[in-house]
């Protein structure tokens, strides 16, 4: 009973000396290598972090620094269930046609195996063409370009309802040019995961 | 009444759409969601609305894509609540106001925030964290 009471008199010291909640934040570095700014308000101090695992604590008015490993450690459950960050590609087309280019239809083979594994995407597919014929044969063809990409994503399993597909004509060309004219970059299309 | 129906049909579908701001990707172990009064148990590709409360147990873990493409997850042992989440898809403005009341939460900021550096603003019992564009991880012991 005794060592009840003391136990609980330290446990309450020590709540009370710490404040309720012991918080940290840490600023992280982006995969490209950048780095942001998150801007702490406790009360009257204000902490700017914006160094690579640049930490705010609770209780102390010094910005601390923390290693990767450190994070690791001590996130790493909660970093491991960021979903997929969103992703983009693009491939391109055969003059006047919904058949890849030979160089394309090799990166087709990377896309979809990185597109397998991901739990429940979201898909955006928009197909472009370049400026070569009439507005509306483009219009045509971007849809059916588009429509060509979605079948592939589907034959791998994602399921038709969660990809969005469009076709946008000549109307959106990634280099801009006059009409008529023969843009290999143009005659595209644009797949958006996430 | 045939014509009241219809309008009640039509409203509720609007607000449906309307209030799903994001999307459950990631789940593990133990973790609910409260709306409301309702406590719903967290699967992935369920939609998550404003004013949701994301709660995990010891062994869980969620992860949330938001319209944004803001990315959030919460850790075990964590209670975290969207206090409010408005986005505009072609202006990209929006506001995303979070609590974590206690637990971890990690977080990639989106579109709103390369829009508008005050979008994103995340609360702890003693904190505010204003967000410009980064990753960035909060822990409430």
């Amino acid at each position: 009973m005794g060592a009840f009471v003391v136990v609980v008199a330290i446990g309450l010291a020590v709540f009370l000396l710490r404040g309720p909640h012991n918080e940290t934040v840490v600023v992280l570095p982006s995969p490209d290598g950048h780095t942001g700014t998150v801007v702490v308000q406790r009360g009257e101090t204000r902490q700017v972090l914006d160094q690579p695992y640049a930490t705010s604590r609770s209780g102390h008015n010094e910005v601390e620094q923390l290693s990767d490993t450190e994070v690791r450690q001590s996130f790493g459950d909660t970093l491991q269930a960021l979903p997929a960050r969103p992703t983009a590609f693009i491939l391109y087309f055969v003059t006047g046609t919904d058949e890849l280019t030979p160089e394309s239809k090799a990166e087709l083979e990377n896309i979809l195996s990185a597109l397998k594994d991901r739990p429940l995407p979201d898909v955006l597919v928009i197909g472009h063409t370049d400026t070569v014929g009439e507005l509306i044969v483009n219009d045509r063809l971007s849809a059916q370009r588009a429509e060509t990409v979605k079948g592939f994503l589907v034959e791998i399993g994602i399921p038709a309802a969660r990809i969005r597909s469009s076709g946008r004509g000549e109307r959106e060309p990634l280099v801009r040019t006059g009409d008529e004219v023969d843009e290999p970059r143009n005659r595209r299309v644009e797949i958006n995961v996430r | 009444m045939r014509w009241t129906i219809a309008l009640a049909v039509l409203g509720f579908t609007a607000t449906a759409w309307a209030a799903d701001v994001g999307e459950i990707k990631v789940v593990q172990g133990a973790a609910h969601l409260e709306r409301g009064n309702a406590r719903l148990p967290v699967k992935v590709g369920m939609p998550v609305q404003e004013s949701d409360k994301v709660v995990t147990g010891t062994d869980g873990t969620v992860g949330i894509t938001f319209a944004d493409n803001s990315l959030l997850s919460v850790g075990p042992s964590s209670v975290l609540a969207i206090d409010r989440y408005v986005f505009d898809s072609t202006t990209h403005a929006g506001q995303f106001d979070s609590t974590l009341s206690r637990g971890t939460l990690a977080v990639i900021s989106g579109k709103m925030v390369k829009q508008s550096p005050d979008a994103m603003r995340v609360r702890t019992p003693s904190a505010i964290m204003g967000v410009r564009g980064t990753e960035f991880i909060v822990r409430v012991d």
